[in-house]
């Protein structure tokens, strides 16, 4: 079974303490230990549990694998379940009913798409996220991509505030200086920073709080990034962020 | 004549029979308008049903029998009805509690907390072409057999035949839940493999209590 690490065998303790767990849940178990795999690669500390197929191997659902998984997952921190078509989420909510409610009370169902969710809750829970933020990443996957285009976002509601530049906002343009650009983890770290900040702040026009649509944009090392937000309000958030890429996030 | 585990058990037992009788009937009906599993995983659930049947304790109650199919398809079925039909028997068997005899009354509180569970699990309402469609006139005929002063067998009888018709009304409709929902207009003229399947449970619990032949103990 492709599952993660630094799981204590031995220990009364499942999942990696402090990190929340996430579950993945297909009709297919090659679905699931594949999405296992490919979000391992980028969150290798946490635990990552695929629930895929029936008892027997075939094409279903497991109520009791659903159930075992939550179990592994759980480290006290919270668990994220990601589902694929209806029965999975039918058999994960089912399972829900059955644990205990201190246990349920931390276990929550992503409305999400499988892969894209998966990934994006798997590589919050890596960077030490609150199960509330791992579950908020998971449902960003379900269309961030469009919802962020052009830099020019508007002016609108900067009136009052406008300094008689044509730019009301802020914006910075700073280089990548990783060796491996802007990958899983120091993608993940930025998001999380955007998040801290209320104000709407974009990345080459893509919502900095985005962990899929950053990602997408495949930002090599060298490659020039404009950090920017038309909010007046956005000076702080801007250089924090643009900051955080200029220090390499503490890797060469 | 009230009903007790005698009934309970022999329910479950023709329920099993049924499933198995009709699993080809039910593959064929989800392959028109889902994936074809229904037949296959429902016949699944209520043969390892079977197997825990004669487990129950003596003085096991029809909550009891209840419960025991209600954990044991949930684990077993594999797709969307293990939950579904699991959660109406686990509601069902909350309903009536530590009831060693069911009056007519009894049994409405089942059928529906049966049906709610359906619902709760689901989401769907009546005309979405589900199980619901069977379920939902199964409980109004049963309540309106009671107001009538009907036996507890006439309840029963009222409810499988309302099941039956439901199911069969679901033959024109549109789906909007569970996988057929994808098919669009595509899914009309075929009957809801879950509705059919049902009324067949619904039927066998009336047959128990009529004690009409086949099955049994």
């Amino acid at each position: 079974m492709p599952r993660q690490a630094p799981r204590r065998r031995g220990s009364d303790v499942s999942g990696t303490p402090g990190r929340v767990g996430v579950v993945f849940v297909s009709h297919s178990s090659k679905i699931a230990e594949g999405l296992v795999e490919l979000a391992a690669q980028m969150a290798q500390h946490t635990t990552l549990v695929a629930a895929g197929g029936t008892d027997d191997g075939g094409i279903g659902t497991s109520f009791d694998k659903v159930g075992q998984a939550i179990a592994e997952a759980d480290s006290g921190a919270g668990v994220a379940v990601l589902c694929d078509l209806g029965s999975a989420i039918l058999t994960a909510e089912t399972a829900l009913d059955f644990l205990d409610d201190d246990v349920r009370d931390r276990v929550r169902i992503v409305d999400a798409p499988l892969v894209e969710g998966g990934v994006a809750a798997a590589v919050a829970a890596e960077s030490g996220a609150s199960l509330a933020e791992v579950v908020a990443a998971g449902r960003s996957a379900a269309g961030g991509r469009t919802e962020s285009d052009g830099g020019a976002s508007g002016g609108s509601a900067a009136g009052a505030a406008a300094s008689g530049d044509a730019q009301t906002g802020h914006s910075r343009t700073v280089t990548i200086v990783n060796r491996d650009g802007l990958h899983a983890r120091p993608a993940a770290e930025f998001v999380k920073l955007a998040g801290t900040f209320d104000v709407k702040v974009t990345v080459n026009g893509k919502d900095a709080k985005s962990l899929l649509g950053i990602m997408a944009l495949g930002l090599t090392k060298g490659a020039p990034v404009e950090v920017a937000s038309a909010d007046p309000a956005g000076r702080e958030a801007v250089d924090a962020l643009a900051d955080l890429i200029e220090t390499g996030f503490g890797e060469a | 004549m009230t009903l007790g585990i005698d009934w309970t058990t022999d329910w479950i037992r023709r329920s099993a029979a049924v499933v198995s009788e009709h699993r080809g009937e039910l593959i064929t009906l989800d392959r028109e308008i889902g994936d074809g599993d229904h037949g296959e995983n429902l016949d699944r659930g209520f043969t390892a049903v079977l197997a825990k049947l004669d487990d129950l304790p003596a003085d096991a109650s029809p909550g009891d029998a209840l419960k025991l199919v209600a954990t044991t398809l949930i684990s077993t079925v594999g797709g969307a009805s293990g939950p579904l039909l699991g959660t109406a028997y686990l509601k069902a068997a909350g309903a009536v509690g530590q009831e060693k005899e069911l009056d007519g009354a009894a049994l409405v509180a089942l059928l529906t907390a049966a049906r709610d569970g359906v619902v709760l699990r689901g989401k769907a309402e009546p005309g979405d072409k589900t199980m619901i469609d069977a379920w939902t006139p199964a409980v109004d005929a049963a309540a309106a057999a009671v107001a009538d002063g009907k036996d507890e067998v006439a309840v029963l009888e009222a409810a499988a035949a309302a099941a039956e018709q439901g199911a069969e009304a679901t033959e024109p409709l549109v789906a909007r839940k569970g996988r057929a929902s994808y098919l669009g207009d595509r899914a009309i003229g075929h009957r809801d493999p879950g509705a059919q399947s049902s009324s067949l449970l619904l039927r066998a619990a009336a047959d128990a209590a009529a004690g009409a032949p086949s099955a049994g103990q």
